[in-house]
């Protein structure tokens, strides 16, 4: 996406190819054998690895989220709604398009890096030598671990974000924590939980195809290594804030 | 020109029993992009024999060697194994196949992330029900087999470029195969580790009877380990036969090829 001479053919071939992985990674996670000890090696990397960056943009996001409304509306008295203010905004939207971006950065520009160098220094090749499916061995397990561990994250941020926002209206705002409490959980419904959820689904198999897409596609060394990184970056943001787009539409639809 | 391989006659042109072949390459096109590679290769390799393809960088050798375990697909002509049509098969349906044909890729391609013992051991978890115990035997038993020791533990950033070779031959021995692909095997190694490589290809060749293809420049290791050579030059095999053949062969590329000679600027 970033190279300017993208062609139209270019594009259209790769959604084609991008759309050719994504049923073979389904097809390869659901069919036996499960490589269970490759998911949660996997999901340690992607998940547990990913928790204090995750950690630290969702609390310092509910953080910003309180001062900034208490602070831009004084006058009509929104910090007894702040509670509302930052719970919703954090679970419908911020928890996982935050958690998406930052996380997503990590995990997708790291899947590139993995498999783009085991293509340029021919371990792909060595493993489909050895009659084994680089797609089974290398994708499926970073789809499962991503399917889980990016809604997990975001679950965790939320309640994080939540928490910085008591935070700030604790002890800057002199709002009573209960009061607080109470704002969230009367405002947060089921349909704002889910559909956060959900979302976090969408952008987990965005960050995961692109990242392993861009890994097996990868061509001319540590150069194209580099290259194919970076696409991963820029790429799994604009999917994961377009897709937002629609997928907030869709969910104000269905809830 | 001289064509050998596929229905020799004698000196009374009475027709040979002629070895049989496991391989029949026959009229392999390959392109990228508007550049022809190979351009109607025809070639036979016989069961247990050590063919090794020799030619110019960039002539193909390398494109030539993946078609022959379905790693690449030509644009046209035909791959047949064993009696099996390979360029017609799906990835997934060349799987049994390549459990029968091993190849030795020029860098070695060990997996970083796994030491010496897991990467012999690969493809021995992944295609069959041997216990960790008989692993962990057979995996002794090809290390072995490369002179090699004491090296299970290491990861392969540890090894020495000849070392990392020898260890993608044992894995690549693990599932006994009936051919070996190698790729360039003495690449980037010095003359007396790429000579114990050669001693190498020629003792599993031997002992283990397995067909071997042999891509390589290397013409000390060419003359060592080869039985029939055959030369790759705009596309096409310009020469397939002996030692004996190749040394009274005319053709002036494959004289120069061999004896080392420089190119001639002008022709260039």
């Amino acid at each position: 996406m970033a190279d300017p001479d993208v062609r139209f053919g270019d594009v259209s071939q790769r959604t084609g190819e991008l759309g050719i992985l994504t049923s073979r990674a389904f097809a390869a996670l659901l069919a036996p054998p499960y490589e269970i000890g490759q998911w949660i090696r996997q999901m340690e990397q992607i998940g547990v690895r990913s928790l204090g960056v995750g950690a630290v943009t969702t609390i310092f996001t509910g953080m910003v989220l309180a001062l900034q409304t208490a602070l831009s509306l004084p006058a009509i008295g929104v910090k007894y709604y702040i509670g509302s203010v930052v719970s919703k905004s954090l679970v419908r939207e911020l928890g996982p398009v935050l958690t998406a971006l930052i996380v997503g950065g990590r995990i997708g520009s790291g899947m590139t890096a993995e498999i783009g160098t085991m293509k340029v220094t021919e371990q792909i090749d060595a493993l489909r030598s050895m009659a084994a499916d680089p797609v089974k061995k290398l994708v499926a397990p970073k789809l499962a671990a991503t399917l889980v561990m990016l809604p997990a994250l975001t679950i965790i941020g939320d309640f994080l974000g939540i928490l910085g926002g008591l935070l700030i209206a604790t002890y800057t705002l002199d709002l009573a924590p209960g009061l607080y409490m109470n704002d969230v959980y009367g405002s947060l419904t089921l349909g704002d939980v889910g559909s956060g959820i959900a979302k976090s689904f969408f952008f987990a198999y965005f960050i995961c195809i692109v990242g392993c897409y861009n890994g097996l596609t990868t061509e001319g060394g540590a150069d194209g290594v580099g290259r194919a990184t970076t696409n991963t970056v820029v790429l799994a943001a604009i999917l994961v804030l377009v897709s937002d787009f629609f997928l907030t539409k869709l969910f104000y639809i269905l809830t | 020109m001289i064509e050998a391989g596929v229905n020799e006659t004698d000196s009374n042109g009475k027709r040979q029993a002629a070895p049989e072949a496991l391989y029949e390459v026959r009229g392999l096109t390959k392109r990228y992009g508007d550049r022809t590679v190979l351009d109607g290769v025809d070639v036979d390799i016989l069961r247990g024999e050590c063919l090794v393809i020799l030619g110019r960088s960039g002539s193909g050798k390398s494109v030539t060697l993946r078609q022959l375990n379905g790693l690449e697909k030509p644009e046209a002509g035909s791959v047949v194994f064993d009696g099996v049509e390979l360029t017609a098969l799906e990835e997934r349906d060349l799987f049994p196949l390549r459990r029968r044909i091993a190849m030795l890729f020029q860098s070695g391609a060990l997996f970083d992330s796994m030491n010496v013992f897991d990467n012999i051991a690969f493809p021995l978890r992944e295609h069959t029900e041997l216990t960790p115990a008989e692993i962990a035997d057979t995996v002794g038993e090809k290390l072995a087999m490369v002179r090699l020791k004491d090296v299970e533990e290491k990861m392969p950033s540890d090894l020495s470029g000849g070392m990392r070779k020898r260890v993608a031959l044992a894995r690549s021995l693990a599932l006994q195969p009936e051919v070996v692909l190698f790729d360039e095997p003495t690449t980037g190694l010095d003359p007396m580790t790429a000579a114990t490589i050669g001693k190498l290809i020629n003792t599993i060749q031997k002992e283990l009877g397995v067909t071997a293809v042999v891509v390589t420049h290397d013409i000390p290791l060419a003359r060592r380990v080869g039985d029939r050579i055959a030369y790759l030059s705009g596309g096409k095999f310009c020469f397939i036969g002996d030692w004996q053949a190749a040394d009274r062969e005319k053709d002036a590329e494959l004289a120069d090829f061999l004896a080392g000679r420089e190119e001639d600027e002008d022709a260039a």
